[in-house]
């Protein structure tokens, strides 16, 4: 075999050494360095997100390591698969987000751990720059609002399935419902959920 | 179950809230359903705002440092050649493989690890394919007509890795064959596609025979009938 058969393009490891000030890409243009072999593109999306990300991996799967776990998992396939993911046109965070919950879902399933049980406290961040800080900080009040303007019941279907991780037949066995009801629930109320994003000013296509 | 129902299971797919069956069933029905591939985006980054309402939680400071370093270690394999680059301990190398699932048509979200059963399958498939790449004294066959090689081990046990090579035609497959005498014998299928493809043949490879691949209609022939894309030669 040519040896130059396995060669692959050339990373984007120099481009990274020249010390652009990657703070103001949007997560796109990291996105697409990413998709170049460009490690601190990488660590800047993990900077932006590692945190909320760690945070979702936590409360789902009450175990530190797993949730590092499932956090190492997803950024390992953002830098494997960023190129494929760039022809998708979805956001980033979405994806990132989207990645650590199946991750964590999987893994809390396998584990068969227990679920719903509340979390010790643990400490909460503040390592975090000023202006990220209250970015973040901003969009959990607004997520937080949103959530709270939903149903009981809806609300109640979307974080049991969101954060407990249980599949919409075991919610409906846990909450005493017909299936039917708990799919009509997550429908409804996420797609309400949206739109109550949508009227706070938040575009969640390019928000979230 | 209505077509109702299966357009209200967008919220459970993109909640992963479905089971190994619900979500095979869903994402076969997306791929021909427009109105779910046009509400599955808003309905998916609705979902990814939830992650919002968690306490923010610094992660420990190493979990950086060892993302980072796996990253750059798997980017340098990827300028070595292929057989150290397989022969490399590797659960990551496993995970890469496997992650290797379809992502068309917003079915990405599955594709880390889709349903757990195709997660293993695939895996046991990986497996078998890196054993066969990574035994002591295993040769490695040039391909003529692809990036890739073919990989014989000791055993005669044989694995195709094919990469470059487009995903094959609706309602066709490439197939595998092994010409030990003249006589193409089939020896396993694969899709091809925009990442590596690592095939286990379904035969054994002797000394001195000739390896194809062709076009074949989905399901693969038991002759071989097809354009020949791939071929190769054992010493």
């Amino acid at each position: 075999m040519r040896e130059h058969d396995l060669v692959a393009l050339p990373g984007g490891r120099e481009d990274a050494a020249s010390g652009r000030d990657l703070a103001h890409f949007s997560d796109e243009a990291l996105l697409a360095l990413v998709s170049r072999s460009d490690d601190l593109a990488l660590a800047e999306l993990y900077d932006r997100y590692g945190r909320v990300a760690y945070g979702l991996a936590v409360r789902i799967l009450r175990d530190q390591t797993l949730a590092e776990d499932a956090v190492q998992d997803a950024f390992l396939t953002v830098w494997r698969k960023a190129g494929t993911f760039l022809a998708e046109r979805a956001k980033p965070s979405t994806w990132i987000l989207t990645l650590v919950h199946r991750r964590s879902v999987d893994l809390v399933r396998r584990e068969q751990r227990r679920r719903g049980d509340p979390l010790e406290s643990a400490p909460i961040a503040a390592t975090a720059s000023t202006d990220e800080e209250a970015a973040l900080r901003s969009k959990r009040r607004v997520v937080q609002e949103a959530l709270r303007q939903l149903p009981d019941d809806q609300r109640e279907a979307l974080e049991l399935a969101y954060y407990g991780g249980f599949t919409q037949s075991e919610l409906a066995e846990r909450l005493g419902q017909p299936l039917g009801t708990i799919k009509s629930r997550m429908f409804t109320g996420l797609r309400r959920l949206r739109d109550l994003l949508a009227d706070a000013g938040v575009d969640v296509a390019t928000e979230f | 179950m209505t077509s109702h129902d299966i357009h209200e299971q967008a919220a459970a797919y993109v909640l992963h809230a479905l089971d190994d069956d619900e979500l095979r069933a869903f994402e076969e029905h997306l791929v021909g359903c427009t109105v779910c591939q046009e509400e599955l985006e808003s309905l998916r980054s609705a979902a990814a705002a939830i992650a919002y309402d968690t306490d923010l939680r610094a992660p420990p400071a190493q979990l950086r440092a060892r993302i980072l370093d796996e990253a750059r270690a798997e980017s340098s394999s990827n300028v070595i050649p292929l057989r150290r680059r397989f022969l490399a301990p590797g659960a990551a190398v496993l995970a890469a493989a496997a992650a290797c699932a379809a992502i068309a048509l917003g079915v990405w979200a599955s594709s880390l690890s889709g349903s757990l059963n195709r997660e293993r399958d695939a895996r046991r498939a990986q497996t078998q394919a890196l054993a066969i790449i990574a035994a002591p004294g295993s040769r490695r066959f040039a391909l003529d007509g692809s990036k890739g090689a073919l990989v014989v081990a000791p055993n005669e046990e044989a694995a195709l890795v094919v990469s470059g090579l487009p995903r094959a035609p609706d309602g066709m497959t490439y197939e595998v064959w092994i010409l030990p005498n003249g006589k193409a014998l089939p020896a396993g299928l694969f899709a091809g596609g925009p990442d590596r493809s690592i095939v286990t043949l379904t035969r054994l490879v002797p000394r001195h025979a000739k390896v194809a691949v062709s076009v074949e209609p989905a399901g693969g022939s038991q002759t071989l009938t097809g354009q020949v894309l791939i071929t190769t030669e054992t010493a």
